[in-house]
């Protein structure tokens, strides 16, 4: 009996190998011609490749967001290629090789591994705090910049690592801007808060708490729903027996919609507010006419009034359709590592990376700036509110000195040299 | 008050909505004593289905009671159709199997269907056109809608009749001995692949109806919708007393009242320590109190080991 | 039977044990030619062998239905994650953290295991999804109005383990032989994972082993026959949760951050999906179980656009649409195939081919 069950063992073994050489066969073609370091050849335009990994979840929940991210990096890429941009004297091609980490935190580990092995020049993601964090130690010991679209979590940039970035305002930068904004401009005296108890609607929640306090309004109730409900009538009975003067729900499009609805239908007069994670059009369609009268907001300028922004839309809605949310933010980190590449004249990480943190780019969504942790400096925060079926922005908040003054005019991408510094 | 009496028609609401997925698990259950773990699924097949028919249709003109009809019926066939090959493609061939096994083939049937699902209708939330015109009634400062009326109506009625086809007709007396032994049942001349397929068939039937419910109160629509639901309806399943008719009903009804009222008023009791966060819990937590004292459910009898 | 063929049995068995030795060894290297990404994957692989096996001793031998295993998981890595990280600004060594994790979890086992003693099988599998849900909402909402785990957020920052001034994280040196991190961990694992698979086959043949197989034959006959349902009930409880516990430590360590979502429900239903899948009951196939439904899907990941791009010449569905696909469909298949799981105790095997019930 005993001696059956070693050799049992050893199947499992062969199979896992097995597993493994699979691996293996594929391995040459994801090997990348790796960057070469130097450029000593005097070949008329040579073309090199240079890999960008992008990661989000692409099944899953929220796989729609994942794609839309995914698709925001593709098209930054075809534009980029389509430039025949030259560095080191090479044509760059540049490749996206896109993954899945279906917003597990040990998938996202496993597949930040797989990018560095890929000898990728650089990542963009991953969509949610929750992979990002852990994926971000695995890129800073290879060394490898990355570039969150979306990840809000302030302690992703906080741990320390010189190649961590986002393009999106973290979550202290965006409450602060809902809460004065609900308080002081809506005049708000008692606010209530919900919040989808994932990361992000948390830490925005909190922040929002914070400066609505803070600028004297008062927090009436404090309620919690989670990502995949889509029953929310009882906490907004309790909140309706609060009466108070705005809602605000840290959470998704996903959540917002039903939940306006519900609203409606429990006669809740309230004001709706939310942050960027319901500040879509997706919302709008969810929640038809009870979408009506919504503030939001979107960190960046908005989109559409930047003159590379137009084309972004066009561009966008022509390939892939509808954008759900952060796909500006994903065509910019890529914009932004493609950008910094230029400027160091190298694609090589290790010699790009600080020009990762000089950045100083107009992109889709703004002028990014990071500051010394790698978070995007005083970056804009736009307020919008949806007036038949359409974003329209009311009010921009922050941005650097050059976009700030005119968020509505079109050349608002006119360069500050010093910001720059 | 009227607080109370609105949480009281949020909580039957929501109970409804789970008494109608939860009649479908305990129709299976009840005859092979098999958790069907894909009857999720099969009410957002429903629901998806329902929603191609009802936006395909939505602009010919025809009067939307008709659509949402049609809407109905197509999905309800689908579902069947999906219910039956479930049954002869997944189950049949693990009746013998071992206890475990029809359920990871449950679970591996419910990652498939919410993958083709996804491929079908894509990544995206989709909006479920309202087909009915929602009408709002007040009673004493909280207000209720014709659908959430009609959905706890057809919970009721589907509830009755389905007690009515297990305790008055043929094929209700041979689903009853098949349950109670499916050896000696065969044997009195029930074939009882058919009776099990029609256990099946009925409880997708089932799903699909409240898919279209649920889809139609919530007008929202995703892949991946039926997980949450189906879980929630299996443990108001449990707590009626699985395999119970009428106490999957009551099971529904209970566990949507105490999540009603413990997202709405715990948190006031306990000073916002256990706050609405804990919603899920409380059904749990009531959950395990039931079966301490009755193992078997409130209302389940007191069978032996289902081994 | 003569003395040469036994001795050669004798023999054969060494043979066996030093070829899995030395392919194990060889592993972490072999896996490194394909990337640092395969012995990523091999941890998690060895990772969910040791909590396979830890379920295997709940399902497999006292026959218990679990699907909230992933709640000692949870208490082992949020463990570990407060006591070596900066959040409480506490850095006890892994060599007491561990332990404590474990022990912790066993103390969990056991209130999870005491009120569900009466329940029986599908009864029981619906209130220990309770208690997997309930600690996760526990540990995601638990960071007001006292900031305990840091809700959502997640603990990030966690040390890793360390030997003296020898950290597991970074790659180092040894006689020449170059080590990753990954590859560290894996040795450590593998360890872990040798110690598990001795205790399992050790408990397999003991009284108590035989005890809580009785108990899953037959509850009422085995307390007939004198054994202490009750506490053996629990003691499977607590054994299955202590190394749940431990595997959260490490996984804690390993990652660098936890946060509640590691813990969902679908992380409870892919474990035991690994017990059921290989043979509940029987090492070697709970092995195999836990090996595949890890590797199944990243391999799928790898394999399935080359191969679609080979059969059909271009991309029909986006490779990661097919993958989840994919392994649900294996899951079917395997069960419709082999019932009793794909490397069934011999002993299962019999009597499932005897009875028809």
């Amino acid at each position: 009996m005993d001696h059956v069950r070693i050799p049992g063992v050893l199947v499992v073994l062969a199979a896992s190998l097995a597993v493994i050489g699979c691996g293996k066969k594929e391995e040459p073609k994801a090997v990348a011609p790796a960057p070469a370091p130097a450029a000593a050849a005097p070949a008329p335009k040579p073309e090199m490749v240079v890999k960008i990994g992008h990661v989000a979840p692409l099944t899953g929940p929220i796989a729609h967001l994942g794609k839309d991210n995914e698709n925001g990096a593709r098209l930054a890429v075809d534009d980029a290629n389509a430039k025949k941009i030259e560095i080191d004297g090479k044509v760059i091609k540049f490749e996206l090789l896109g993954e899945d980490d279906q917003a597990d935190p040990k998938t996202g580990t496993v597949v930040a591994q797989k990018l560095v092995d890929a000898k990728v020049a650089g990542v963009v993601g991953h969509l949610n705090s929750g992979t990002t964090i852990p994926a971000s130690a695995i890129y800073n010991q290879a060394g490898l910049p990355q570039i969150s679209p979306s990840a809000t979590n302030p302690k992703y940039t906080q741990q320390g690592f010189k190649t961590t970035f986002r393009v999106m305002a973290n979550d202290i930068q965006q409450g602060s801007v809902v809460g004065t904004y609900a308080a002081k401009d809506m005049g708000a005296k008692k606010i209530a808060i919900i919040d989808d108890r994932t990361a992000y609607g948390q830490g925005l929640a909190d922040e929002v708490e914070k400066a609505a306090k803070e600028a004297g309004a008062n927090i009436v109730a404090r309620e919690f729903t989670n990502d995949k409900a889509t029953d929310f009538k009882a906490i907004l009975t309790k909140i309706k027996a609060k009466n108070p003067d705005v809602i605000f729900l840290g959470g998704m499009d996903a959540v917002g919609g039903p939940m306006l609805k519900q609203m409606k239908e429990l006669g809740i007069k309230a004001k709706f507010t939310t942050g960027d994670g319901g500040c879509s059009p997706e919302l709008i369609k969810l929640a038809g006419p009870a979408s009506e009268g919504v503030i939001c907001t979107q960190a960046g300028l908005p989109v559409d009034k930047l003159p590379n922004g137009q084309k972004f839309v066009e561009d966008f809605t022509k390939k892939y359709g509808q954008i759900q949310i952060y796909s500006p933010y994903s065509y910019d980190a890529v914009m932004v590592l493609i950008d910094s590449m230029k400027r160091a004249n190298s694609v090589d990480p290790a010699k790009y990376l600080a020009e990762v943190g000089k950045t100083s780019y107009d992109g889709v969504t703004g002028k990014i700036v990071f500051d010394e942790k790698g978070d995007i400096k005083n970056g804009a925060i736009t307020v919008f509110e949806i007036k038949d079926g359409k974003l329209v922005t009311l009010k921009t908040e922050g941005g650097t000195a050059a976009a700030a003054p005119a968020p509505a005019a079109a050349p608002a991408a006119a360069p500050a040299p010093e910001a720059k510094k | 008050m009227d607080t109370l009496i609105q949480q009281l028609i949020n909580g039957v609401t929501l109970g409804a909505v789970y008494a109608l997925v939860a009649l479908g698990y305990t129709m299976v259950y009840g005859i092979i004593g098999l958790i069907n773990f894909a009857h999720g699924e099969v009410v957002m097949i429903g629901t998806m289905v329902a929603f191609t028919v009802i936006v395909s249709l939505a602009g010919s003109g025809m009067p939307p009671l008709l659509v949402l009809a049609l809407g109905l019926a197509v999905s309800t066939l689908v579902c069947m159709v999906l219910g039956w090959a479930l049954e002869r493609v997944a189950y049949r061939p693990l009746r013998h199997a071992p206890r475990l096994t029809p359920l990871i083939t449950a679970i591996g049937m419910s990652i498939v269907l919410q993958n083709v699902a996804m491929i079908i209708w894509g990544r995206n939330y989709i909006t479920f056109p309202p087909m009915i015109n929602k009408q709002i009634y007040d009673l004493g400062g909280a207000s209720f809608t014709n659908v959430q009326v009609s959905i706890v109506f057809l919970a009721a009625l589907m509830m009755i009749g389905l007690i009515y086809l297990v305790h008055r007709t043929r094929i209700g007396m041979a689903m009853r001995a098949t349950a109670q032994n499916p050896q000696v049942a065969s044997l009195m001349g029930v074939d009882i692949n058919r009776v099990i397929a029609m256990a099946f068939v009925i409880g997708s039937a089932l799903g699909a109806i409240a898919g279209c419910m649920v889809g139609s109160y919530y007008e929202i629509a995703h892949y991946q919708m039926g997980f949450m639901l189906g879980l929630k309806a299996f443990t108001a399943a449990v707590l009626g007393g699985i395999g119970n008719l009428a106490g999957a009903m009551a099971g529904g009804l209970l566990l949507g009242i105490i999540e009603a009222l413990g997202a709405g008023y715990i948190g006031d009791l306990t000073g916002d320590f256990l706050g609405s966060h804990y919603q899920d819990i409380f059904a749990f937590i009531v959950l395990i109190i039931v079966l301490m004292f009755r193992p078997s459910g409130l209302f389940g009898e007191r069978t032996g080991d289902r081994a | 039977m003569s003395t040469a063929i036994k001795s050669l049995a004798r023999h054969q068995h060494w043979l066996a044990l030093l070829v899995v030795g030395v392919v194990l060894l060889l592993v972490p290297f072999v896996a490194a030619l394909g990337g640092q990404a395969w012995v990523r994957i091999a941890n998690f692989a060895i990772l969910y062998v040791f909590l396979a096996l830890g379920l295997n001793i709940v399902v497999g031998y006292a026959g218990l239905l679990d699907l909230g295993y992933v709640a000692f998981y949870a208490v082992g890595a949020y463990t570990y994650a407060l006591l070596a990280s900066p959040h409480f600004a506490i850095h006890l060594p892994f060599w007491v953290i561990l332990p404590l994790g474990a022990g912790l979890a066993c103390v969990f086992g056991v209130l999870l295991g005491a009120p569900t003693l009466k329940l029986r099988g599908d009864y029981l599998a619906i209130v220990t999804l309770g208690f997997g849900e309930i600690i996760r909402i526990f540990m995601n909402n638990l960071n007001a109005p006292v900031n305990i785990t840091n809700g959502a957020q997640g603990i990030t920052l966690i040390d890793p383990i360390r030997i003296g001034g020898f950290s597991l994280s970074q790659s180092s040196t040894f006689l020449g032989v170059t080590l990753s991190g990954p590859q560290k961990y894996y040795f450590l694992l593998v360890g872990l994972a040798i110690l598990v698979i001795v205790i399992n086959i050790r408990l397999q043949d003991s009284r108590i082993g035989r005890a809580w197989q009785a108990i899953r034959e037959d509850e009422v006959a085995a307390k007939a026959c004198g054994i202490n349902t009750r506490n053996i009930k629990l003691l499977a409880f607590a054994m299955g949760a202590s190394f749940g516990g431990i595997a959260g430590g490490v996984f804690s360590a390993m990652q660098g951050f936890v946060s509640p979502e590691s813990f969902s429900l679908m992380e409870s239903i892919t474990i035991l999906a690994m017990v059921v899948l290989g043979g509940m009951g029987h090492i070697p196939g709970v092995i195999l179980g836990a090996v595949l439904l890890t590797g199944l899907p990243e391999a799928l990941r790898y394999g399935i656009e080359p191969l679609q791009k080979m059969v059909f010449g271009r991309l029909l569905i986006d490779p990661e649409s097919l993958r989840m696909l994919v392994f649900g469909l294996a899951l079917v298949l395997v069960m419709r195939f082999r019932p009793a799981g794909l490397w069934p105790s011999p002993q299962r095997r019999r009597e499932l081919s005897e009875s028809t019930d």
